[in-house]
């Protein structure tokens, strides 16, 4: 057996000497999770093995999930890896949400698909380390070798004698044991967890209704606080009057309250600056209060406009010199002598994330400290800000992480933290920020608006022997240069323009990928048109010779895993098959180190096109919660064609003209299809899950639109951006 | 009701009267019979969250277009959100606290079968829809669920998992 040997040296393995063993106060896993053994009990006491892993005197585990949960099940995830190397039965785990401590965890952030990737090494080490100390304990009290132990679901065995013992009944030892220098992970072939599906652990609370995320959070003598920031971008406060609102009931105070920082950080990235606070007692008193204020606003920067932006990205694309990103032959002489050239150009607009829960912070400051609880992706960033704002050092502020109501990029910026952190210092009392809709929609970090246009170019055998790509962004290309088809085709030239802009972008789920992915996997498409080739074998024969000959070597993809998806896609939605009535999209793509593949079944029903099915196939390694990575899946599908087909966020003199659900479409039930997901079972250590599927099902879409309908979708929203011929769908 | 109102930074002498207009509501929630003293036009949904302690309920959009906050009135679905604690009357109204004594109503175990929520935020609203959507309609194809259900937004996809959950549901009551 081939052991994984691992050297522990880090943090998260030490227990300071303060925390050792405690009495339990205050329990309450019975809400989380069922223990069905009726020997289990409540337990007496718990020791804390090291920053993951607490077990008490009755062989119950706490797991604690280091990072902030937005929806993509990482509380549930990042402990199965913990367990599955502890060796303990799952139903006798209790998974709490870690603390914000940089010194005991690494990377407690939820962005980039990362999590799972960047804990997988250290969780697995948490679990065995610990696994290794019970065993040691248990060794030094049978006096055997500790190679005579082993365990068997929180139990360890005396190979000897027979002799058991639980977790709980060693603890205290193994807690006091040195933490050992190298231990043994387990072989792959040995996982027991990993790759089975377990609920969410947060489930039952979840469909109970119990207080869960940051908007539900409530401190005895807290207030509400609500903002107002000026209507359009560009604009800053001039006056105001909150005489009126101040005499309203409930309400403690109306005050102005600039956020601006002299050195910003990535992460504090936000739209105004410049806002009136209004404080009191309940939300509803103060959502009517915000309506009394009158407030002056005057522009100080350009109010752009929709029209301007479209404009702007056509001459970037058109006439702006970019930056070369990536040059391999030379594109322009091999399209000069193609004996096809197909040029095509894509866009999309702004989007809001408009996560289902709006942003929203606790905050109680303090001389001393600053208390926050909420809602927030990027904690240590956020405390950081804090920090310097409020002058404290980093013990004098601690930041809570509540679940979060969907996350999808917008709460990587915390500004919603650090404007309740001011407020409750200004008004020197507990304060729960709360935005409306409104405010959250047009107070954003929103996706960047692009433009890409390609030229390809196919010789007298339909061989691609040129690509171009010239992408604009507002304010940042899209570009990813050494993706496919990089590393294809002998000449490939990719460019990118930035255009500037005073409207305030950032993250937004799978970035620039969100875009870029369906520009490409549209025209692809149409490129194999043109060379008289089905898409799918098309994109196969690109990736065989990406396989055998690749161009360049910095080429960001592994084409035999790219190539994998598609063969699986294929197989499993029978692609070759004619599905009479059945108009089929193929789309492939790599980001967040995982591949997917898609095929889009569209069929009319009363002339207009309904999205029936997706299939999907994903390689993203070893596949930790089966049922949960296919929510994930599913989800980022629904959400690449909602966004796709319905969403937008436009300007008008610098204000958004969608503020709320009946002006912002978002995909809804009926305009969900049926999808079915298949993983490629490999060993390869686990990557990116949330984001990956979104980005390729747009193009799959815009594909099995054009089979059904002729139109080829060059312009997002499909349903209401003008196409080419000028055909709207839906 | 008159208040008196001190303003601490202006002092005593800009102490002004607060015109409220408060009133005493006595509603049935959940089974039991609260009082509130609040605005007559404050929304149940804020009822229930600020002054009842039931943060099940969401907020979502506050203008009837999401279904995050929607409750049961006499077993009817309704945006709690868009409605006014005064037009609440003898109605009996049920948040997601009260849908079932465990945790246990038949919408809510397949939720837990199908593994449903991801981020979780508008689960509340969908299982209360879907509750009362069943209560009318015992048995109904994928379809009138997907229509039934096509007021409530969930930001993060899992319509396909609501709609399987649904139809478990409605096998299981
Ligand atoms: S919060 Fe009531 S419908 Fe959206
Ligand atoms: S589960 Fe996140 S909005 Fe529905």
């Amino acid at each position: 057996m081939k052991l994984n040997k691992a050297m522990n040296r880090r943090n998260f393995l030490k227990v300071s000497a303060a925390s050792g063993t405690g009495l339990v106060i205050g329990f309450n896993w019975l809400a989380g999770c069922t223990p069905t053994s009726p020997e289990m009990s409540i337990p007496k006491s718990w020791t804390d093995i090291n920053a993951f892993i607490k077990v008490a005197d009755n062989g119950l585990v706490t797991i604690f999930s280091p990072n902030p949960e937005i929806g993509q099940n990482v509380k549930t995830s990042m402990p199965m890896i913990v367990a599955e190397e502890l060796d303990v039965d799952w139903k006798k785990v209790i998974v709490e949400q870690a603390d914000l401590n940089t010194v005991k965890y690494n990377r407690q952030v939820a962005g980039g698909s990362q999590s799972i990737r960047a804990g997988w090494e250290g969780l697995r080490q948490a679990g065995a380390t610990a696994k290794q100390m019970l065993r040691q304990a248990a060794a030094n009290q049978w006096q055997v070798d500790v190679s005579d132990v082993s365990t068997e679901m929180g139990q360890l065995v005396n190979s000897k004698s027979g002799d058991k013992l639980g977790y709980g009944d060693v603890a205290v030892a193994a807690a006091s044991l040195p933490i050992p220098d190298e231990v043994e992970l387990k072989d792959l072939k040995d996982f027991k967890l990993i790759g089975t599906s377990v609920k969410n652990v947060d489930g039952e609370k979840i469909v109970t209704g119990k207080p869960l995320f940051g908007i539900d959070y409530k401190r005895e003598g807290q207030l509400i606080a609500m903002l107002i920031h000026a209507p359009a971008f560009g604009m800053k406060l001039k006056s105001y009057d909150a005489e009126a609102a101040k005499a309203m009931p409930g309400i403690q105070d109306v005050f102005k309250l600039d956020t601006s920082l002299e050195e910003p950080q990535w992460s504090d990235v936000n739209a105004f600056n410049d806002l009136i606070v209004i404080v009191g007692e309940t939300t509803w008193q103060v959502m009517k209060a915000k309506k009394a204020v009158n407030a002056e606003w005057v522009a100080d920067t350009p109010l752009e406009n929709s029209e301007d932006h479209f404009a702007k990205l056509v001459d970037g694309v058109e006439r702006q010199k970019g930056r070369v990103l990536r040059e391999d032959g030379n594109a322009d002489a091999a399209l000069r002598s193609a004996s096809k050239v197909i040029e095509k150009t894509y866009t999309a607009p702004f989007l809001a994330h408009n996560t289902m829960e709006p942003m929203n912070f606790f905050a109680h400051v303090t001389p001393e400290k600053a208390e926050l609880v909420g809602p927030i992706q990027t904690p240590e960033s956020l405390r950081g800000t804090v920090m310097k704002v409020l002058g404290m050092t980093e013990d004098q502020v601690t930041i809570e992480m509540t679940r979060m109501g969907g996350g999808f990029g917008r709460r990587l910026y915390g500004n919603f933290g650090l404007e309740a952190a001011l407020i409750s210092k200004a008004v020197g009392k507990p304060v729960k920020l709360v935005y409306t809709r409104e405010d959250d929609m047009t107070q954003g970090t929103y996706r960047p608006a692009y433009r890409v246009k390609y030229t390809a170019g196919l010789d007298e055998n339909n061989n691609l022997i040129a690509f171009k790509a010239k992408a604009a962004g507002i304010p940042g290309s899209p570009l990813f240069a050494n993706r496919f088809p990089a590393g294809t085709v002998d000449n490939y030239h990719g460019e990118g323009v930035n255009v500037a802009t005073n409207i305030s972008t950032g993250a937004w789920r799978a970035p620039r990928s969100n875009f870029i992915a369906g520009a490409e996997q549209a025209f692809i498409d149409e490129v194999a048109e043109a060379a008289g080739k089905d898409p799918l074998d098309f994109r196969l024969e690109l990736f065989d010779r990406a396989i055998n000959n690749p161009v360049g070597d910095n080429n960001d993809y592994d084409a035999a895993r790219y190539a994998g998806v598609l063969k699986l896609v294929k197989e499993k939605a029978n692609w070759t098959q004619d599905m009479s009535g059945v108009s089929r999209g193929v789309a492939a793509y790599y980001c967040h180190n995982s591949y997917v593949a898609q095929v889009v079944d569209v069929v009319m029903k009363n002339n207009e096109p309904v999205v029936q099915k997706v299939w999907c196939a994903v390689d993203c390694g070893i596949v930790v919660n089966k049922e949960g990575a296919i929510n994930q899946v599913e989800g980022g599908i629904v959400d690449g064609i909602g966004h796709a087909m319905y969403s937008q966020l436009t300007f008008k003199d610098g204000k958004p003209e969608q503020e709320n659900f009946h002006q912002y479409d978002l995909i809804r039930h009926m305009q969900a299809p049926e999808i079915e997901v298949f993983f490629v079972e490999n060993d390869i250590h686990p990557t990116g899950l949330g984001e990956p599927s979104l980005p390729p099902v747009m193009g799959a879409l815009a594909n099995a639109l054009y089979k059904a309908t002729g139109t080829r979708y060059y312009n997002q929203p499909f349903t209401k951006a003008k196409q080419a011929d000028e055909i709207l769908v839906g | 009701m008159i208040q008196g109102h001190f303003d601490e930074k202006k002092g005593l002498n800009s102490t002004r009267l607060k015109l409220t207009t408060m009133a005493i509501f006595n509603i049935k929630v959940n089974g039991k019979t609260r009082e509130v003293d609040v605005e007559p036009d404050t929304p149940v949904l804020w009822v229930l969250r600020d002054h009842l302690d039931l943060p099940g309920t969401k907020f979502g959009c506050g203008i009837a277009q999401c279904g995050a906050c929607t409750v049961h009135a006499d077993g009817n679905a309704i945006r709690s959100c868009s409605t006014p604690i005064s037009a609440v009357g003898d109605m009996e109204i049920t948040s997601i606290e009260g849908l079932s004594e465990n945790g246990d109503h038949p919408v809510q175990q397949a939720w837990i079968e199908h593994d449903v929520p991801q981020c979780g935020y508008c689960q509340a609203g969908q299982i209360m829809n879907a509750a009362a959507f069943l209560d009318k309609n015992p048995n109904p194809s994928k379809e009138e669920i997907a229509s039934a259900m096509s007021g409530n937004i969930c930001r993060c996809g899992t319509y396909t998992r609501i709609n399987a959950a649904i139809q478990t549901a409605a096998k299981k009551s």
